[in-house]
């Protein structure tokens, strides 16, 4: 077994045991919102350290597996983690109680998300699954003593539990059918053996994994949940909940379709389509007469969702460098306007777009984040959203060719984009020129949380004029998975 | 650096100079954006006084050409690439000269000057950019640069009680219109199975090997409405006067006069070159679309109590005869189209830039509460007479040379069209223009205007500027014709190789029965 292949996901569980270790000697809560500080500097190096390893090969049996794929999530996740800590150190003035506890659920939530990137076992892919959403429930539900946070951690509970529930049963049937568990061997079984594929049982049991794995994705109809939680959990939840645990659900669903279920993904095209198109239409419509930012950022990242699956929809090479770009964009963009959130959110009380009003005076760095943020997620030059979503956009009209519903869904997702405008420019006209703003008292934050916003501004930046690097990762990530290429 | 990266790239770069110059050193952050868009404008000078003797490859000059993106594992090159020719080295010049008049002419913004100005430069930076590339993707990407300043701008620093719906509405409709242009481009790029987004490999491959016609009636709408849309092509122009009418001043005229252009510079550098069947079955219905715009935006002018509504308005109006001249398909109509574009964008930038000022210093842009204003503001009062006049079509100025080209040019395609065109142009342009004058300009002046002033040398510098250029064109046309008219005679003479059979200026009778019907039609 090569130990040795895990480092990242020990350094994670080692850090968490530290922040646990130092709580003991901390008497007053200001110095454990500095655990926060030192956590997040071990993360960031931890994170700048798995940029610079290369490692490959597998554990476990071939359970867990180190390619390129698994590693670059790894550094998604990682920078995820780092940014989403950041922003928790500056919140966590809120928490009367718990507050390193707080960070160490984070580390745990982030190493079931590193594990998840590795899964190649439905065992492996089960239990990391679990540690991330039983995490989840927790910091979800962080907020004790407000009923709207207490009620967002019930109902992912119950809805979380549900597609767990939908998951476990599709492994089942899965695992019934096919005798293996391993996405290798799946892999070899159904391509050697085509009555498999058509098999119903087995058509079950995926498309229940697949429901499973929407959930994480927040795809339509498994939707339902994303814009109660992400308005009750504490805003950094939400900002983990958003990119990390979303991304969870691209590395597992890419792993299953482009290695373990091959020959089972190629025949479900329309399905994915017609869910994509649903997604899109429902993210963007519901998000249109929201007054709740953080509701309204559910229903984008809904949407989102949307955008991601019409690459899966492509199938093929480029749809998935498609997707992977849009993922590291989406990191940025929405992890920078939830750090804006959490802080105004913080101040005004109320996560209400009003609560943005004269934010351009109050701290015109924060204004300037945000709205950088709005003008990616809506998918504009030169920020990193726009060569995502055509990236995607390109990459299903190729696809247009072999079958003309393609151009359907493009229609769709233009749609989609044109309505998604509509309340992305509503955050910045709250920014920039909102009458009401009766509160012009600046804004002050942290160093830490400053470097974190210049960072997502430039990461913003730098992958819309500059793709070249992440775009070559993200081919040199995919390139393992069995999609056809156009060449 | 290559002169024609440096003329975007140092709007650009100064933009990202405001950055950390304090909010509270006004003049600094106003120098940085004056001085840029002053080296832009020299830039663009010197570029068109070397553009005849520079050498061209594959028929553009200062070529410049290096990767940007690079994967052809997933068939993905995307290449920087610039280069001018005869029909956007026009453009270019108009755009740095409107961008440095803009630019003078945003004394008048009081609040958030910091903001403003790095949108003002990236919004330039995008117009020029869009305007120099040869790579259909940088196009794209500079165009909608260049549009999301414009719409916050609108909504920060707009005017008038309903700027929020202006705002929206023109984002809307705009981004509409790039998304279906989008689409159309994309389908060219995978029809063409090139792996290439680069313009000039792109016209070659459809060219030497032109597109099925079934697939060029399909993707020649999605760009001809879609850069329509973008151009305030009737009837989807309703954005056009709303969203001029509130937007500031150097937005308006930066929009107005250069960005706008981007859709017909798309239709004739993109859509019509490698697509000329679907061009054929197409252009007559731009034909009849712009009589819209001509006839129709012109009757709404009339009525127009408001200048700038009546400004916006005959812009839109004007632009009509610019898609006459481009579905004319001949080589002096499409000459005279490009012509126009660029006089139209100096005319529409002088109008906006005036009546802006009138507004800001007034407080106010309806007409019945002007009036005898040119005796209290001699200097403005004749500059907007002369931009009246010459949006009149008066001999002597810019848009007379074009306008008058693409009525010759058109006249043979659709006579019906061109004729009712130029009675549209003459009298109703004529009725609105000279009543704007004798209503703002002449007569009784009310007293609460005796105490404005007239233009300071800030506004003085740009509106010269702005008229010098219009005059220019108008008395040496040549200046620009020649350099145009080699690159449009290759674009019309694609078009007739390219299947297409179009009938020849100087076929000399023609029953005017067929004149409605598509150019193929007389085949």
């Amino acid at each position: 077994m090569n130990a040795g292949l895990l480092l990242l996901e020990y350094a994670v569980i080692g850090l968490a045991l530290l922040v646990v270790a130092l709580d003991l000697f901390c008497h007053d809560s200001d110095r454990r919102r500095q655990i926060g500080l030192v956590a997040s500097g071990c993360l960031a190096a931890i994170c700048a350290y798995s940029f610079l390893i290369h490692p490959e090969g597998s554990a476990f049996g071939g359970a867990y597996v180190m390619d390129p794929l698994a590693l670059w999530f790894k550094r998604f996740f990682l920078l995820t983690g780092v940014i989403v800590m950041v922003v928790s150190t500056e919140y966590a003035k809120q928490f009367e109680t718990g507050v390193s506890e707080y960070y160490v659920l984070q580390l745990f939530a982030l190493t079931g998300m590193l594990f998840a990137a590795s899964a190649n076992h439905f065992m492996l892919l089960f239990v990391a699954l679990e540690l991330m959403t039983v995490t989840f429930y927790v910091l979800v539900g962080y907020m004790r003593q407000r009923v709207s946070s207490l009620e967002a951690g019930v109902k992912y509970l119950v809805l979380a539990a549900m597609s767990s529930a939908f998951l476990i049963y599709g492994i089942a049937l899965v695992y019934g059918v096919s005798g293996t568990m391993d996405f290798t061997q799946l892999g070899n079984r159904l391509q050697a053996d085509h009555d498999l594929t058509g098999n119903v049982v087995l058509r079950l049991g995926m498309l229940l994994l697949f429901l499973g794995l929407a959930f994480k994705l927040a795809a339509f109809p498994v939707q339902i949940w994303a814009p109660d939680v992400y308005e009750g959990a504490p805003t950094p939840t939400t900002a983990f909940l958003a990119a990390g645990s979303k991304a969870v659900g691209v590395v597992l669903l890419l792993r299953l379709m482009g290695q373990a279920a091959y020959e089972f993904a190629l025949g479900s095209e329309k399905l994915l389509m017609i869910v994509a198109g649903l997604t899109i239409l429902y993210g963007s419509l519901c998000a249109l007469p929201q007054r709740n930012l953080k509701r309204m950022l559910g229903y984008s990242s809904i949407a989102s969702a949307g955008y991601l699956l019409m690459g899966f929809a492509a199938m093929s090479a480029s749809g998935s460098v498609a997707i992977l770009y849009y993922m590291a964009g989406y990191l940025f963009s929405v992890l920078g306007a939830f750090a804006v959130v959490a802080v105004v959110a913080n101040r005004a009380g109320a996560a209400d777009v009003g609560a943005l009003a004269g934010l351009s005076r109050r701290n015109p760095l924060m204004a300037a984040t945000l709205t950088m943020a709005m003008v990616s997620l809506a998918g504009i030059p030169p920020l990193a959203g726009f060569f995502g979503k055509f990236l995607i956009f390109k990459s299903v009209l190729e696809q247009g060719v072999n079958y003309g519903a393609y151009y359907y869904l493009v229609g769709v997702a233009i749609f989609g984009v044109i309505v998604s405008l509509y309340y992305y420019f509503n955050v910045i006209r709250a920014v920039y020129w909102s009458k009401d703003s009766a509160d012009l008292t600046p804004i002050e934050i942290s160093s830490p949380l400053r470097y974190t916003l210049w960072a997502c501004i430039g990461g913003m930046l730098w992958l819309g004029l500059y793709p070249q690097v992440v775009l070559k990762s993200a081919a040199a990530a995919t390139a393992l998975l069995k999609l056809p290429s156009l060449n | 650096m290559n002169l024609l990266s440096a003329i975007f790239l140092v709007p650009l770069l100064a933009a990202v100079l405001i950055v950390p110059i304090p909010r509270t050193i006004r003049w600094g952050i106003r120098l940085v954006a004056l001085m840029a868009t002053f080296v832009s404008m020299v830039l663009g000078l010197a570029l068109f006084v070397k553009f005849d003797a520079a050498t061209a490859v594959n028929g553009f000059k200062f070529d410049y050409m290096t990767d940007w993106v690079s994967l052809p594992g997933i068939g993905l090159t995307i290449a920087y690439h610039v280069g001018v020719d005869g029909i956007n080295l026009g453009l270019v010049v108009m755009g740095t000269i409107v961008a440095f008049a803009a630019t003078c002419l945003s004394k008048e913004i009081d609040r958030f000057e910091k903001e403003y100005y790095i949108l003002l430069l990236i919004m330039i930076g995008g117009i020029l950019g869009a305007f120099v590339s040869l790579d259909i993707f940088f196009l794209y990407f500079f165009h909608e640069l260049a549009l999301v300043p414009t719409f916050i701008m609108i909504g920060i620093w707009g005017r008038g009680p309903d700027r929020n719906h202006a705002t929206f509405k023109i984002t809307l409709y705009l981004s509409l219109g790039a998304l279906i242009a989008l689409a159309g481009l994309v389908m060219l790029y995978l029809q063409s199975g090139l792996k290439t987004f680069d313009l000039v490999a792109l016209t070659g491959h459809f060219q030497a090997h032109p597109m099925g016609e079934a697939s060029q009636r399909l993707i020649f709408p999605l760009l001809m409405f879609g850069f329509g849309i973008l151009v305030s092509l009737w009837p989807f122009h309703t954005w056009a006067p709303t969203g001029y009418a509130h937007a500031p001043t150097a937005t308006a005229m930066l929009h107005a006069g250069v960005l706008k252009k981007f859709g017909l510079y798309g239709l004739l550098r993109i859509a019509i070159p490698m697509m000329p069947a679907g061009a054929a079955e197409w252009l007559g219905v731009l034909a009849l679309l712009c009589l819209g715009n001509i006839l129709y935006c012109g009757l709404v002018a009339m009525k127009q109590r408001d200048l700038n509504f009546l400004i916006g308005n005959s812009s839109v109006a004007h632009v009509g005869f610019i898609f006459l001249g481009i579905a004319s398909l001949s080589l002096v109509g499409v000459t005279g189209a490009v012509v126009l574009m660029i006089a139209h964008g100096f005319l529409a930038a002088l109008t906006f830039g005036l009546s802006g000022w009138l507004r800001q210093q007034t407080g106010t842009t309806e007409i019945a509460k002007f009036g005898g204003l040119l005796r209290q503001l001699p200097f403005v009062g004749t500059f907007l007479m002369i931009a009246m006049m010459a949006g009149c079509g008066l001999p002597g100025f810019g848009n007379f040379v074009g306008e008058f080209m693409v009525l010759f040019g058109s006249w043979q395609a659709y006579p019906v069209i061109t004729g009712i065109a130029i009675w549209s142009a003459l009298v109703i342009g004529g009725v609105y223009m000279l009543r704007a004058i004798r209503d703002v300009l002449h007569g009784q002046m009310d007293e609460q205007w005796k105490s404005l002033r007239d233009a300071d040398v800030f506004r003085r510098v740009p509106v010269v500027i702005l008229t010098v250029s219009l005059l220019l064109m108008g008395i040496f046309p040549r200046l620009l014709t020649d350099k145009i008219k080699p690159d449009v005679a290759r674009i019309v003479a694609s078009t007739k190789t390219g299947g297409m059979a179009k009938p020849t200026p100087s076929s000399p009778t023609k029953p005017v029965v067929n004149s409605h019907e598509v150019p193929k039609a007389h085949h």
